[in-house]
């Protein structure tokens, strides 16, 4: 960060406004990527700005800026003033004060080493070499490694007295091997989407047994290539905690946040098919299902102490034994829906105001292990990793393929499948959950891409599961 | 900011070393953004930034810095200097990059799309009243967007353009909706009243019971919304010479297999629609307009420069990610009034939503039907239908059951808003399709 400080430019900062915050934020990101074996970018991308929110007469207005000058941050102070003003004639929601909580208070991620002392040629070393172990045969034709670094510093200060601190490292790592053998393709990642994001230090690259994991996963891409196609028909599904990611993101995730169920995501995402009588009442999913929201988790992608309101972040059921009991709703959802609700009214960075979004959502382990679990079934598809997913608007249809399947006979795992897809309805879906992993199959992933929000944001979230399993799931493969 | 840029490239270039090559990429926006949700506002608000990106090559090796540009070139060239500091000593470590494409002396370029947009005092009283008796939601966005690059060998472009967007879903009491988007250069008051009440009158279709379709095979019309969104996939894993050859394009086919679309489907890069800049991030011009896909064949992919050093092949200037930027679907010979008695029996779909491949190498692509769709009966619409995923291959779609392109075509513009606003868009028509693969 520069000389900039948040805390000397808000004294001298004036505004008619009842209550007014900044919030500032200062992201660095490197980026390593090595293809075939040879360096395809190293990118060095920062960003730094302030964004004001006002309240007048019940309407908040917001301005942005880079201009990180006393007269830069006036001029925005100016803005923010004169929207709130000129929309309060116009406000969805005459809000009070009670929707900016008063905290104080330091976040840091648990990390070892920082992100900043690593060694470069040390990351392109290891990116470059994991050429030769994800080269498993001649039939692959591409193959990748990918490092993504981020330094995130928060800063929130509040004419309530409010005064937030927040340090984030997050990491990102990925390996792919593309194989290609008459006329089919078939790719294959370190677990799909960027799963492997975690906050965490440099320790975990470094500590990264690159050999023994490109060497799986190139030779998982050349056994696709003479795989059979999974089979078509309503069948078992387990699926493996990296998928559960995925399903637990867009079925369960999106549905509940409240700002898309209050109408807010109608023209973009969309809406949601809870409605504001299913709390305490919808059985979501079988008696199975147990649903956290919990950005406290040690290392997880999306943990933080308070939200961009200032509200302190906490573990909260939001399913619990299948019945749905909370919504995924910040404070200003929590003020519009006179609903419980969650600390996660968050924004992607300094330039876009606060939304609903997920953080960690988690599905708590049951008591089957994955042997019982398989052991159980006669005829089923077992999936890893997500490869492609769509959903509609009201999160109700679904469909999700995976990037690698294993056929499951008369309680045993045989033959290994491409292209293994599945579809169907959110709570029929979710109500056919028939045993959930222990915590031996518990895994924790993240990816730093959830799109949501007018305008447009991304942000990083977290989901961990253990491998679950579901009967009589409509499924089929490629072509 | 075009001056301030000039100079900022002018005085930077001077810092270099004998043996260092810069390339430097501008953006940057002054933007508000009014969200909607009850045809009211949900959140106001005002964005102004800038980023600035250096390319920094010594002999075989290159790094990208990016950060934030301000108005103040004091600090812009205090911060580039810093920067560049850091980036010599950081070169030195990294491996040779085998594919690196120079700076090169070329062609500069200007282009300032000056609008007439409303005042910041009236845009909510301009664009609200005439929503205020039905329900919407929806976002505005509007004020200036540049871009520019430089080079050390004496390339600058620039491109500014002054323009709004108002994308907005109109809803009926049982939650039904009809999506539209409104954007422009000019603000003309009287054009979007009219615009508003005709998207009203488009609500009154939706006011029939939705009827419920059972998976299967159905003649459909998509109109240019729905198959822009089609062409867009084609950016993601498509029509990229490198996906190509690193097997990441659902193009393969075509290009091993020589796999043919329907003769009637004409897809063209074309500039001319002024939607977005002629440069690329390498400084390049690409040409005016590109033949990819004629009468059905695949004659030309994107290539970057940095593709066409690896695989030896001669560039066509595209942007390095090898995406569309304005692409035009020409157009066929269906009149407007035509679509329905064309369609007979089937389906008529405004937009599409959340498309993704299912089966990328086989070009199948799922995704749902959303808003304004109706089930057609003897050429006439009969009622509105739930809506249904659709998990169909263009091999199909855009092959041997493209059946009709409509005569008349639509600018798509690209509202997107990740990071910053976009620019760019598609022009494209609508198209019946038989046999088109509804699986849930």
């Amino acid at each position: 960060m520069n000389s900039f400080n948040l805390n000397t430019i808000f004294k001298s900062l004036k505004t008619k406004a009842e209550w007014f915050s900044l919030r500032e934020v200062f992201e660095s990101t490197n980026t390593h990527v090595a293809r075939d074996g040879n360096p395809e970018a190293n990118y060095s991308n920062s960003t730094h700005g302030v964004m004001i929110e006002i309240l007048i007469n019940g309407q908040l207005g917001y301005s942005a800026t880079n201009e990180l000058t006393l007269q830069g941050l006036q001029n925005a102070i100016n803005k923010a003033e004169f929207f709130a003003l000129n929309a309060s004639k116009y406000s969805l929601v005459k809000f009070d004060t009670s929707i900016r909580p008063i905290n104080s208070g330091n976040y840091k991620s648990n990390a070892k080493n920082n992100i900043n002392e690593i060694s470069i040629p040390e990351i392109n070393n290891l990116l470059v070499s994991s050429n030769q172990y994800l080269k498993h045969s001649d039939r692959i034709i591409c193959t990748t490694g990918f490092a993504m670094m981020v330094d995130s510093k928060h800063k929130y200060i509040c004419s309530n007295g409010s005064n937030i601190e927040q340090d984030f490292q997050f990491i990102s790592l990925d390996f792919s091997a593309t194989g290609q053998h008459n006329g089919n393709i078939q790719k294959r990642t370190d677990h799909g989407m960027l799963a492997r994001s975690y906050q965490i230090g440099t320790e975990f690259i470094l500590d990264t047994n690159i050999k023994e994991r490109c060497q799986k996963i190139g030779e998982q891409a050349d056994e696709l290539l003479f795989a059979e196609e999974c089979p078509t028909g309503e069948m078992d599904l387990v699926l493996a905690p990296d998928q559960m990611m995925l399903q637990i993101h867009e079925s369960v995730g999106h549905p509940l946040e409240v700002d898309r169920i209050l109408g807010d995501e109608r023209n973009y995402a969309g809406w949601s098919f809870i409605r504001m009588d299913d709390f305490n009442n919808l059985q979501y999913g079988s008696n199975l299902m147990n649903i956290t929201f919990d950005p406290t988790v040690n290392q997880q992608f999306a943990s933080y102490k308070f939200d961009d309101s200032g509200l302190e972040a906490k573990k909260d059921y939001i399913i619990k034994d299948g019945v749905l009991i909370k919504g995924l709703g910040g404070t200003e959802s929590q003020f519009r829906s006179k609903l419980d609700g969650v600390a996660n009214f968050r924004s992607s960075s300094w330039n876009r105001p606060p939304i609903d979004r997920m953080a960690n959502l988690n599905l708590e382990p049951g008591a089957s292990s994955f042997n019982e679990i398989i052991s159980n079934i006669e005829n089923g598809v077992y999936m890893e990793s997500n490869k492609s997913w769509s959903i509609d608007d009201y999160r109700n249809k679904f469909q999700f393929g995976c990037e690698y399947g294993k056929l499951i006979e008369n309680g045993e795992i045989t033959k290994t499948l491409r292209n293994p897809n599945y579809r169907g309805i959110t709570t029929p879906f979710w109500n056919k959950l028939k045993s959930v992993g222990d915590e031996s199959t518990f895994k924790i992933y993240g990816t730093p891409y959830c799109g949501k929000g007018e305008p447009n944001q991304i942000i990083r979230v977290g989901h961990a599961s253990p491998v679950c399993h579901f009967e009589n799931i409509d499924v089929f493969g490629g072509n | 900011m075009e001056s301030l840029c000039r100079e900022l490239s002018k005085c930077t270039f001077q810092l270099l070393k004998k043996n260092e090559q810069l390339s430097i990429s501008f953006s940057g926006e002054n933007s508000n953004f009014i969200r909607i949700n009850e045809s009211k506002v949900r959140q106001i608000s005002n964005v102004i930034n800038g980023d600035i990106e250096i390319e920094l090559i010594i002999g075989q090796k290159k790094t990208v810095h990016g950060f934030t540009l301000t108005s103040n070139n004091n600090s812009n060239l205090i911060k580039i200097e810093s920067e560049l500091n850091k980036m010599r000593t950081y070169i030195n470590e990294l491996p040779n990059d085998p594919f690196i494409v120079l700076p090169k002396e070329g062609e500069s370029s200007k282009k300032t799309i000056k609008g007439n947009l409303i005042n910041d005092d009236d845009i909510l009283d301009s664009i609200l009243p005439p929503l205020s008796k039905v329900d919407s939601s929806g976002i505005w966005a509007s004020g200036i967007i540049f871009k520019g690059f430089a080079n050390c060998k004496g390339v600058f472009h620039w491109f500014e353009t002054e323009n709004y967007s108002f994308d907005f879903s109109l809803i009926t009491k049982d939650e039904k909706m009809v999506k539209e988007t409104y954007a422009g250069n000019y603000w003309n008051q009287k054009d979007y009243n009219q615009y508003i009440e005709n998207a009203i009158l488009k609500l009154n279709s939706l006011e029939k019971k939705n009827i419920r379709l059972k998976p299967g095979k159905y003649r459909t019309y998509i109109a240019p919304a729905g198959i822009s969104d089609l062409i867009n996939m084609f950016s993601w894993g498509g029509i990229s010479e490198s996906a190509i050859r690193q097997g990441a394009s659902s193009f393969c086919k075509m290009r091993n297999e020589n796999i043919s679309l329907n003769p009637q489907f004409n897809l063209i890069e074309d500039f001319n629609l002024g939607l977005n800049a002629r440069f690329n991030n390498y400084g390049e011009l690409s040409p005016d307009k590109l033949n990819i896909i004629s009468s059905g064949k695949l004659i030309n992919t994107l290539i970057s420069s940095r593709t066409a050093i690896e695989y030896n092949l001669e560039s066509n200037k595209a942007e390095i990610n090898e995406g569309l930027r304005t692409p035009i679907i020409a157009p066929g010979d269906m009149n407007e009034n035509d679509i329905l008695k064309k369609i007979g029996t089937g389906i008529y779909l405004s937009n599409l939503h959340y498309l993704n491949w299912s089966d990328q190498p086989n070009g199948r692509i799922t995704g749902m039907t959303r808003y304004a769709s109706f089930w057609v009966e003897n050429g006439e619409i009969k009622s509105p239908i739930e809506q249904m995923r659709f998990d169909d291959s263009f091999y199909n779609f855009f092959g041997n059951n493209l059946l009709h392109i409509s005569k008349k075509t639509q600018i798509i513009p690209d509202v997107s808003t990740y990071n910053a606003r976009s620019l760019g868009g598609v022009k494209c028509p609508g198209m019946i399709i038989d046999n088109f693969k509804l699986t849930l």
